[in-house]
């Protein structure tokens, strides 16, 4: 596996094309850093030009922000966007929707202009560009439901580049009862994820596990490293661990590809 | 009047904020969702009933109208020489009213037959459950008289123009003398006029402020994506001023300002009380009119916690009409001792996710989520209660970059790892 840091390149005089945001999870969570590695793997083989940050990135603030805590953001915000301005950095691309709707959205004001880009919609530009294909492979004619992350779908409008390429799959893609637009949260926005739910007769992810299987799907599709913990973990609570997978769609194209 | 300027006043106690950006687009919004409903009918059978009494309501006013230069000048279907028209518009004000009777039926029957489960929240209990239903039993009883008062318009049954459901009416009372006709076709004649004064004073202290509200609601809304939250702008100062390595951190606020155009007191960060939101915030509070479409879709209120969407926007209407209220009483306002949190609980505010499902839903454009925010905001930077595991979060991003316990220099751990 390739990864070169954004140092390293600056110190060969070099610029990437693009910047991969890694993101906290997708570095630390053991589940989320097969995320990222599948998505290196396809860069890899579409011999795309970026780097990372590595030991130079931080969390972008979004959990203290939605948390309240302003102050930190703004914190964290401004210590990014110094380095990615000292880089000069122009595109990002990351697997995580929080990251992305927070670099996309809120560093602008703060400083920090860049294109950002969620990995489903860069994977769809390499698919155009035919940098990679798509093809079913271990997954043709499966049964697949995608799990809309809010920060990509309601946050910001992104229902299609993920669909899009799991239909390249060749698979058969259900909708939940609510999806898109209509998509129930998997209960882990808002600093959530870092807390015990409030009290109440069910916790989120488990109802939403729950419409998730009626439609029966042999997997379950999100692009979100949170959204894919929390279904992974309702979908331990039901036992159902042996029939369905929660995977990434990062993870759906390259094992099929069987990179 | 009186009322109007009230309302206007307490939106006026928050704070400004700049949304005059856009016009065009804003316009756009407006007559799409407001005027023309489009978030409505995202569920089809409520979204159409509501339109055919939205457009009943604008099109019989037509013909109230009419109703008060007769009244004003002792004319007689002062209309009526438009001859053939006047007929067709007389039949379609009687369709329509017919129409709207039905609807409005039906949406009783939706709220306590029925008993859709977003009209039995806990919060829709007393008032604000009993308003929805004056509202139906006066659309009811206004479109009745309407209809009465055509049937029993014995002039106008002759004429037979124009009385295409009145006519089946009519019959009802035929044995009646001509006196006793006219007696009721007066009695109702007054009682639609009275009724519907009696409704627009009404409204003031009810949900149906909507009718009026939404337009403005519309206009006035959050044209970001829905995923960006505003930055403070107060804290960016101050966070500049933090990551200067030039600034002095003994140094003291900048003197001789003019201390009637620059308040010396710091911003408080987030809301407290409702001064502390802005405008927008609170014209969302008195155009919300309670349907609950965003608590039906709300995560946390599906799973049963304390969280309604709708709850956060009654509440805050709640305090806003009390301030006004120590206002009228007092001349200004006067402490109270109280705050927005003596209406809206931590709990309340901790279950969001902030998944923007209410805001997506709701037909007016209310944003229930940005009050969430504006309070997590106050409880975490003004008195620092924030959870444990929320302030653990936080050390860890302010330590090492990252919500849990990692070093930054492991960052890069994963690309050699198998």
């Amino acid at each position: 596996m390739n990864v070169p840091t954004m140092a390293e390149l600056a110190a060969q005089g070099k610029q990437p094309e693009v910047l991969f945001w890694v993101g906290c999870a997708g570095s630390f969570d053991d589940r989320a850093k097969k995320i990222t590695k599948a998505f290196v793997k396809i860069l890899n083989k579409a011999e795309v030009s970026f780097a990372v940050l590595g030991t130079e990135e931080g969390c972008t603030g979004d959990p203290a922000k939605r948390a309240g805590n302003e102050f930190l953001f703004q914190m964290q915000a401004m210590t990014n966007i110094e380095v990615l301005n000292a880089y000069e950095i122009k595109k990002i691309v990351t697997t995580c929707p929080h990251c992305f709707n927070t670099i996309k959205n809120e560093y602008p004001q703060l400083g920090g202009n860049y294109e950002v880009m969620h990995h489903t919609q860069f994977l769809k530009s390499l698919l155009k560009e035919g940098k990679i294909k798509i093809e079913g492979g271990t997954y043709k004619g499966k049964r697949i439901t995608f799990h809309d992350p809010c920060y990509l779908g309601r946050g910001n409008g992104i229902y299609e580049a993920p669909r899009d390429l799991i239909q390249k799959l060749e698979v058969e893609l259900v909708e939940m009862n609510r999806s898109k637009r209509n998509g129930l949260c998997c209960g882990a926005g808002g600093a959530q994820m870092f807390k015990e739910p409030e009290k109440g007769n069910k916790d989120i992810n488990i109802e939403r596990t729950e419409e998730a299987l009626e439609v029966k799907p042999e997997i379950i599709a999100t692009g979100c490293p949170f959204c894919n913990t929390m279904m992974t973990d309702g979908i331990k609570n039901k036992e159902k661990e042996k029939d369905v997978d929660v995977l990434d769609i990062a993870e759906l194209i390259a094992n099929a590809e069987d990179l | 009047m009186k009322n109007i300027k009230k309302l206007i006043r307490n939106i006026k106690l928050g704070k400004s904020v700049d949304r005059t950006d856009n016009s065009n687009l804003r316009l756009k919004n407006m007559i799409n969702i407001a005027l023309g409903q489009s978030k409505m009918v995202r569920r089809p059978i409520a979204g159409i009933l509501h339109i055919t009494v939205y457009v009943g309501f604008i099109i019989i006013n037509i013909e109230v109208l009419e109703i008060i230069i007769d009244g004003l000048f002792g004319t007689h279907r002062v209309l009526s020489f438009l001859g053939g028209f006047y007929g067709f518009l007389i039949s379609s004000f009687e369709v329509l009213a017919l129409l709207v009777l039905l609807s409005v039926i039906i949406f009783w029957i939706r709220r306590m037959i029925l008993r859709i489960p977003r009209f039995w929240n806990k919060e829709m209990k007393g008032f604000p459950k009993n308003d929805a239903l004056y509202i139906l039993y006066f659309e009811m009883i206004l479109m009745v008289l309407f209809l009465v008062m055509n049937a029993t318009d014995s002039s106008f049954q002759q004429a037979n123009s124009g009385n295409l459901i009145s006519q089946f009416i009519a019959p009802w009372f035929k044995n009646l003398n001509p006196d006793l006709l006219h007696g009721i076709e007066r009695v109702a004649w007054w009682l639609h006029i009275i009724g519907i004064l009696i409704f627009l004073n009404y409204l003031y202290y009810s949900k149906h402020l909507h009718i009026l509200l939404a337009f403005p609601n519309t206009y006035y809304a959050n044209l970001n994506p829905l995923g960006k939250f505003n930055n403070l702008q107060s804290v960016t100062e101050e966070v500049k001023m933090m990551l200067d390595p030039n600034a002095d951190p003994f140094a003291n606020p900048p003197e001789n300002t003019d201390e009637t155009e620059n308040d010396t007191m710091p911003e408080k960060f987030g809301a407290e009380d409702i001064f502390d939101l802005n405008w927008v915030q609170l014209m969302n509070a008195y155009t919300c009119t309670e349907c609950g479409r965003c608590t039906s879709v709300c995560p946390a209120n599906i799973t049963g916690k304390e969280l309604s969407p709708r709850a956060i926007m009654m509440k805050t209407r709640d305090r806003v009409e009390e301030v006004g209220k120590n206002i009228d009483k007092n001349g200004k306002f006067e402490n109270d001792g109280k705050s927005l949190f003596d209406y809206i609980s931590h709990e309340e505010l901790w279950a969001c996710t902030t998944c923007n499902a209410c805001v997506a839903e709701c037909p007016v454009d209310i944003d229930p989520l940005s009050i969430i925010m504006s309070m997590r905001q106050y409880l975490v930077m003004e008195k620092s209660a924030a959870s444990q595991e929320l302030n653990m979060m936080m050390t860890n991003i302010e330590n090492n970059a990252a919500p849990w316990q990692y070093n930054q220099l492991d960052r890069l751990n994963w690309k050699d790892e198998n």
